[in-house]
């Protein structure tokens, strides 16, 4: 059966890996390929790239980013960040990466996805979504503009039918749980598995070993990702599938 | 020289860088002449069945790979480059293969309680011993793909379980395919282009 996966996320800004502390404090961390080949080696199933500047810069930048990092390392690559056309998937796709994935332009304009789907496949088209609780309606709101607009979308909803428009897979991402390094958002995992079919990665909050363990244990998602502890080294990707293999969880 | 034969689809690129880290001598093509007189062909594929025969057989393509594989040269189908060697499949209705081994190509059932498509890593078991199976036994490689083929044992040399056991490597003679990408398979999918390289190197075939 399918090994769950472990997924380190760069984040890109003009060519360089970055990671943003609650989506401010850029802090230089690294050039894309040398990190991407370390995570190979370390046994990382999948990487993720965010164009953290896309949404006001040219996308030049990132499609040659990608075309080096595959040039280098093997395995699938997953980009976002300021992808709002089928044209910004293609030249993604066309230099390396296997999947692109769509958040902010997919909320304004969710043909995106399914014109996406149907011209590369689902399994070409993720969607991305930034979800935060909202205490007074009870319900997971969907952000928007790297987690600085609310819309009046429900996360668990908007998922769904994203799936329904053609979405081959959900990253989302828990702002509550994103910077604070006190594990992943359970409760918003378990509501999302339930409610779609398709495969799920959950992000945002990762900040020891007992975190993966405890998100695929208690929520069926496919994959967990994480940046800041394994960028800066506090875990090895090797340190987390020993544990998960432990606790009887199949990785790779 | 290793061809990867060039017929518009979608993961040529990636297999060129991978051939091209491994320090292979590759090109792409689409000219009969040099397919005929490759050391090596690699089929890649991403996508619809219909669709990638439809543009081999625009190329002329179609006669001239079953030519080089009747001559005996080492020939690698990846994913839909495999499904292709295959009589047929029945993606959108049926379509005509290669007809390279005999088997048919069909939808992974979606009443199996796993995900449709197949796509993630898992687990290689080997079925027969092969060089190339034994690279992958045990190991994890890389699958994308909503439909499996339908083959006699003999023809599979290694299957991954997903509530049905998948084909994962076959092989007939000099014709061999794998259901996953190697390309995206880390290092043990490095590994296996590297063994389909010593298995070109050292093929023991005449071309008449």
């Amino acid at each position: 059966m399918l090994a769950k996966r472990i997924i380190p996320c760069l984040d890109v800004d003009h060519g360089r890996v970055k990671k943003g502390v609650n989506f401010v404090n850029l802090q230089d961390v690294g050039d894309p390929t040398e990190i991407a080949a370390a995570y190979q080696k370390q046994g990382a199933d999948e990487l993720v790239f965010l164009d953290i500047t896309a949404t006001n810069e040219k996308r030049k930048a990132i499609v040659e980013t990608i075309e080096q990092v595959a040039s280098q390392v093997f395995m699938p690559l997953t980009v976002g960040g300021g992808i709002h056309s089928v044209d910004d998937m293609q030249q993604l796709l066309k230099a390396g990466a296997d999947k692109t994935a769509v958040n902010s332009a997919a909320v304004s304009n969710p043909r995106l996805i399914t014109e996406g789907a149907e011209k590369f496949g689902a399994q070409c088209v993720v969607l991305a979504i930034d979800a935060k609780w909202n205490p007074d309606s009870q319900q997971y709101d969907v952000y928007v503009n790297g987690g600085r607009k609310r819309t009046n979308l429900d996360a668990i909803k908007w998922a769904q039918r994203g799936v329904a428009l053609g979405a081959g897979e959900l990253l989302v991402t828990s702002m509550d749980k994103d910077g604070t390094k006190s594990g992943y958002d359970i409760e918003l995992y378990k509501q999302l598995t339930k409610a779609v079919n398709v495969p799920v990665i959950a992000s945002g909050g990762c900040g020891k070993l007992a975190d993966f363990v405890e998100v695929f244990d208690q929520a069926d998602v496919d994959g967990a990702l994480a940046a800041s502890v394994f960028h800066f080294g506090e875990l090895t990707i090797s340190d987390v599938k020993n544990d998960l293999r432990k606790d009887g969880v199949i990785v790779r | 020289m290793m061809i990867i034969i060039d017929y518009d689809t979608g993961n040529t690129r990636n297999v060129k860088n991978a051939l091209d880290f491994l320090g292979v001598e590759n090109r792409l093509s689409a000219d009969p002449a040099e397919i005929l007189n490759a050391d090596g062909l690699i089929l890649p594929g991403v996508g619809a069945f219909k669709k990638a025969m439809d543009s081999l057989n625009e190329r002329g393509l179609v006669p001239v790979i079953k030519q080089a594989a009747n001559a005996g040269i080492p020939m690698l189908g990846i994913c839909l480059g495999m499904q292709i060697l295959f009589d047929k499949s029945y993606e959108f209705g049926e379509s005509t293969g290669l007809g390279l081994i005999a088997g048919e190509v069909v939808p992974i059932p979606d009443n199996l309680g796993v995900k449709v498509p197949h796509m993630g890593w898992n687990q290689n078991r080997s079925q027969q011993a092969d060089p190339l199976a034994d690279e992958f036994n045990n190991q994890f490689s890389y699958f994308v793909h909503s439909y499996y083929v339908k083959t006699a044992p003999e023809n599979i040399l290694s299957a991954v379980n997903y509530g049905i056991q998948i084909p994962s490597i076959v092989r007939k003679d000099n014709v061999i395919g794998f259901q996953f990408h190697p390309e995206k398979s880390g290092e043990v999918g490095l590994n296996g282009l590297s063994k389909f390289k010593e298995m070109v190197e050292n093929a023991d075939y005449s071309r008449n």
